[in-house]
C-alpha cells in the first residue's frame, strides 16, 4: 500500500458509516498498521447525513483534522449524492464505492464532473440476501477493502472471521452470514469504464 | 484522645503557614474546650443550690456543656464555657438558677 | 513490554482506570466524557474491579462524593467535561483547599453558549485558578499516561492536591488510535496502595476536615496550596522519569518540537499540536525555521521551560483554544508572556483565538499562522496583539 491511505465516509444516522470506518481501522490495526478511525459529531439524528473517516498509515498518525482531500469515497447510500458534495477533495487518481442496485454509469451522471474511478456495489441486497437484514456497513467494508487494496484479501477475511466470531459468540450463524457479506460483495463490486 | 496530640491546641493567630494543618483539619476531637467562649456573656446564671433538686432538666438543654454533673448531682457552672443564653434559667422548675446581668 | 492495542482516547482512560481500580468513582454523564464512566460502570458491574460505583444526579455530587470519599480515606475519580465541569466549581475549590488528592479525566468541549458539544478548552481554561493540577493530553496514548501519571503525583505527600487530565472531546476522545498499554500488574505495582496520612474513617484518630477559617488563619492555608504546587513541580519530573524507566515513553512539563535553531514557533496544547507537527514539518522542508512547543502540564505553569524553549525564537504564536475576553487575548497567551515578562528580551509575539466550539484545525490552518510570524518579522510590527485564526470577518 502506499505509505498512508485516507478514506471518507458518507453515510445517514443509523446506517453504520461510523462503525465501518472504525472496523476499518481495526481491521488494519490487525494487519499492523497505524491506524484512526473518527466521525465528525454534531446533533445526531437518525437519516441525517453524517461523515466519518479513516486514515491507515505505515507511519505513526499525528494529524488530528479532517480529512478533505481523501484518497477514496465511500458512500453508503446513493441518494446523499446531490444533497451532499460527496467528492469534494476527492483525489483524481482514487475512487468512489457507492453502494447501489444501479448501474455504475448512472451513478457516473450524477457524479459530473468527477474525473477518478467509480465503483459501485449492492451492498444493500447482499445484505439483505446473507444477513436477513438491510446494514450496508459490512458489504461496504469489503467493497473499500477491495478497491483501495490497503490490505491483503485473505489476510482482511481472517481477520473479520476473528472479529464477528469474538462479537456474536452466541450466535455462529450470524457470524457466516456476514462473512458470506464480506465475500458477496468483494466479487459483486462494479467499475464504471469510462 | 490525650490532650497532648491535639494540634489545634498549639495554633494561634500567631502560627506561621508551616505550623499550621492543611486545609485547617482539626486532629482531634473536642477541641471546643480550648476555646473559652464565656467571654462574650452579657448575661449570667447562677446556680442557688439549696433550691436545687437535681431533677437534671437543665443539663441536656445547655448547648455548651456547660453544666458538669458528678455522680447524679449537677456541680456550678463552667463559667469558662457558658456564652449566657439563659435557658438552664427557663427549663429549671424550682428556681434554682437565676439569670441576670453579667457583672463582670 | 508493553501491549499493543487501538483505543479511543475515552477508552484508553477508562482501561486506565481499570487497571487503578480506585476505591470510589462517582460520575453523572455528560458529553463526549460520558463513555469513562459508562466503561467503568460494566468493569464493576463484570466484577472486573471493585471499585464502588456511585450513580449521583448531578456534577456538583460528584464532586461532592469523590471529596466525601478521598476525605474518608478513599482512592476517588470521576469523570467529565464542560457545562459538567462548570457545575462542579464551588466543589473544584473545596476539593483543593482540603488537600483531597481526587484524580479527574477531563474530556475538553466548549462550555456555553451557544451550545455546542464540541472541543475547545473553555471549561478547564475556566477552571485553571481552582487549585487542581491540570495536565493535557495531544493523544489517546498521553491521557493514558497521564491518568496513571495523575495519582502519584496528586496523592505524593508534598502535594497533595487534586489533578484534572484533560484530552480534546472527539477528536482524541472519540477516535481510535494505536496506542501502547502496560500490563495492569506494572500499573497497579506503580501507582500502590493509596494510604492516607489523615483520613475521617480512621478509628485510631479522631478528625474534623473543613471547618470554617477566619480571616486570621485563611491566607496562610492559601499559601499552604499554593507551595504544594510549588513541589508539584519536583514532584511531576519524578514522576514522569519513574514513568519512562516503566514504559519507555518520556514526558516533561513541555514538549519542545524541532526547538534547537527555530526562528517561529508556537506554543499550542493538546491534539492540534500533533497537527502542527505536521505543519512545522512542511514548513522545515520549505526551508522555513519552524518550531513547537506543546504544554503538557498547565497547573503548575511551567514558566522557566517556556522561557528558556523560546529565548531565541525570533516572533512566537500563542495558540489560545479557549477566549478570556481580557481583550488582551487568551487565558495561555497572557501566561506565555507574563513568563517572558523580564526574562526574555526581543520576542515577539502574536496571540491567536483557534478552534473554538470543534472549529476543525487543518495543517494549513497552522501553515496560516506561521505565515503571519514571518510577515510580523519581516515588518518589524505586530499587526494586532491577538486574533481569531480563519475567524469570517
Amino acid at each position: 500500500m502506499n505509505e498512508r491511505i485516507e478514506i471518507r465516509w458518507h453515510g445517514r444516522g443509523g446506517q453504520g458509516a461510523k462503525t465501518a470506518s472504525l472496523l476499518l481501522a481495526d481491521v488494519a490495526f490487525s494487519q499492523g498498521l497505524y491506524v484512526q478511525g473518527f466521525p465528525e459529531y454534531g446533533p445526531e439524528r437518525m437519516g441525517a447525513p453524517i461523515t466519518a473517516y479513516t486514515r491507515l498509515s505505515s507511519n505513526p498518525i499525528r494529524v488530528h483534522s479532517n480529512i478533505y482531500e481523501p484518497d477514496f469515497v465511500a458512500v453508503m447510500d446513493e441518494t446523499l449524492i446531490g444533497p451532499v458534495d460527496v467528492t469534494s477533495g476527492l483525489k483524481e487518481d482514487g475512487a468512489i464505492v457507492v453502494n447501489t442496485s444501479k448501474e455504475p454509469a448512472e451513478i457516473a451522471a450524477l457524479l459530473k464532473g468527477y474525473k477518478g474511478k467509480i465503483y459501485t456495489v449492492d451492498a444493500a441486497s447482499i445484505s439483505l440476501a446473507t444477513i436477513g437484514r438491510n446494514i450496508p456497513n459490512t458489504p461496504m467494508l469489503a467493497a473499500v477493502v477491495k478497491v483501495s487494496g490497503a490490505m491483503d484479501k485473505e489476510a482482511f477475511f481472517d481477520n473479520m472471521r476473528n472479529s464477528f466470531s469474538h462479537k456474536f459468540a452466541s450466535k455462529p450463524e450470524v457470524v457466516d452470514g456476514n462473512m458470506k457479506a464480506l465475500k458477496m460483495s468483494m466479487d459483486g463490486v462494479n467499475v464504471y469504464e469510462r | 484522645m490525650c490532650m497532648k496530640d491535639n494540634k489545634m491546641k498549639g495554633i494561634t493567630p500567631e502560627s506561621t503557614y508551616d505550623q499550621m494543618t492543611p486545609g485547617g483539619a482539626i486532629y482531634g476531637s473536642g477541641n471546643s474546650e480550648f476555646f473559652n467562649t464565656g467571654d462574650w456573656r452579657v448575661a449570667i446564671p447562677a446556680w442557688i443550690e439549696e433550691n436545687c433538686k437535681h431533677c437534671l432538666l437543665c443539663v441536656p438543654v445547655c448547648p455548651d456543656s456547660s453544666i458538669p454533673v458528678k455522680d447524679g448531682k449537677r456541680l456550678d457552672f463552667d463559667f469558662d464555657h457558658c456564652k449566657g443564653c439563659g435557658i438552664c434559667y427557663k427549663a429549671c422548675p424550682f428556681k434554682a438558677i437565676t439569670f441576670e446581668k453579667d457583672g463582670k | 513490554m508493553s501491549i499493543r492495542e487501538r483505543f479511543s482516547g475515552n477508552e484508553a482512560v477508562s482501561i486506565a482506570i481499570k487497571q487503578i481500580n480506585p476505591d470510589v468513582m462517582a460520575a453523572f454523564p455528560i458529553t463526549p466524557s460520558t463513555e469513562i464512566p459508562q466503561y467503568v460502570s460494566s468493569y464493576v458491574a463484570n466484577g472486573e474491579i471493585d471499585t464502588e460505583f456511585v450513580a449521583v444526579e448531578s456534577e456538583h455530587s460528584s464532586m461532592s462524593a469523590c471529596i466525601g470519599a478521598q476525605a474518608a480515606g478513599a482512592r476517588s475519580m470521576t469523570a467529565t467535561s464542560s457545562c459538567g465541569l462548570a457545575l462542579m466549581w464551588e466543589m473544584l475549590y473545596v476539593a483543593a483547599s482540603l488537600r483531597l488528592p481526587i484524580t479527574m479525566p477531563v474530556v475538553n468541549r466548549a462550555l456555553s453558549g451557544p451550545i455546542n458539544i464540541n472541543n475547545d478548552h473553555s471549561d478547564s481554561m475556566g477552571a485553571r485558578d481552582t487549585g487542581w493540577i491540570q495536565m493535557y493530553a495531544e493523544n489517546a496514548q498521553e491521557a493514558y499516561d497521564n491518568m496513571i501519571q495523575s495519582v502519584r503525583i496528586g496523592e505524593h505527600k508534598d502535594v497533595l492536591l487534586p489533578v484534572m487530565t484533560c484530552q480534546d472531546g472527539f477528536i482524541t476522545s472519540h477516535a481510535v488510535e494505536n496506542i501502547n498499554i502496560l500490563e495492569t500488574e506494572k500499573v497497579k505495582a506503580f501507582v500502590g496502595e493509596y494510604k492516607a496520612e489523615k483520613y475521617l474513617l480512621n478509628p485510631e484518630e479522631n478528625i474534623s476536615m473543613g471547618p470554617y477559617d477566619i480571616s486570621a488563619y485563611y491566607m496562610e492555608h492559601k499559601y499552604q496550596q499554593a507551595v504544594s504546587m510549588e513541589n508539584a513541580k519536583r514532584v511531576i519530573a519524578e514522576v514522569a522519569s519513574e514513568f519512562e524507566t516503566l514504559s519507555g515513553r518520556k514526558y516533561d512539563f513541555i514538549e519542545e518540537y524541532k526547538m534547537d535553531d527555530a526562528d517561529f514557533a508556537i506554543v499550542i496544547i493538546g491534539s492540534s499540536a500533533g497537527t502542527a507537527k505536521d505543519a512545522v514539518d512542511e514548513l522545515r522542508n520549505e526551508g522555513i525555521k519552524a518550531g513547537l512547543v506543546k504544554i503538557r502540564i498547565f497547573r503548575p505553569f511551567p514558566a522557566e521551560e517556556i522561557v528558556k524553549a523560546l529565548k531565541n525564537v525570533k516572533v512566537v504564536g500563542i495558540m489560545d483554544k479557549a477566549e478570556g475576553y481580557s481583550n488582551n487575548g487568551g487565558p495561555l497567551g497572557a501566561e506565555v508572556k507574563a513568563a517572558l515578562y523580564g526574562n526574555v528580551t526581543g520576542v515577539k509575539a502574536v496571540n491567536f483565538v483557534y478552534g473554538l466550539g470543534g472549529r476543525d484545525v487543518k495543517i494549513e490552518s497552522i501553515k496560516t499562522v506561521f505565515e503571519q510570524l514571518l510577515e510580523v518579522d519581516k515588518t518589524g510590527k505586530v499587526p494586532a496583539h491577538y486574533q481569531y485564526l480563519g475567524l469570517r470577518k
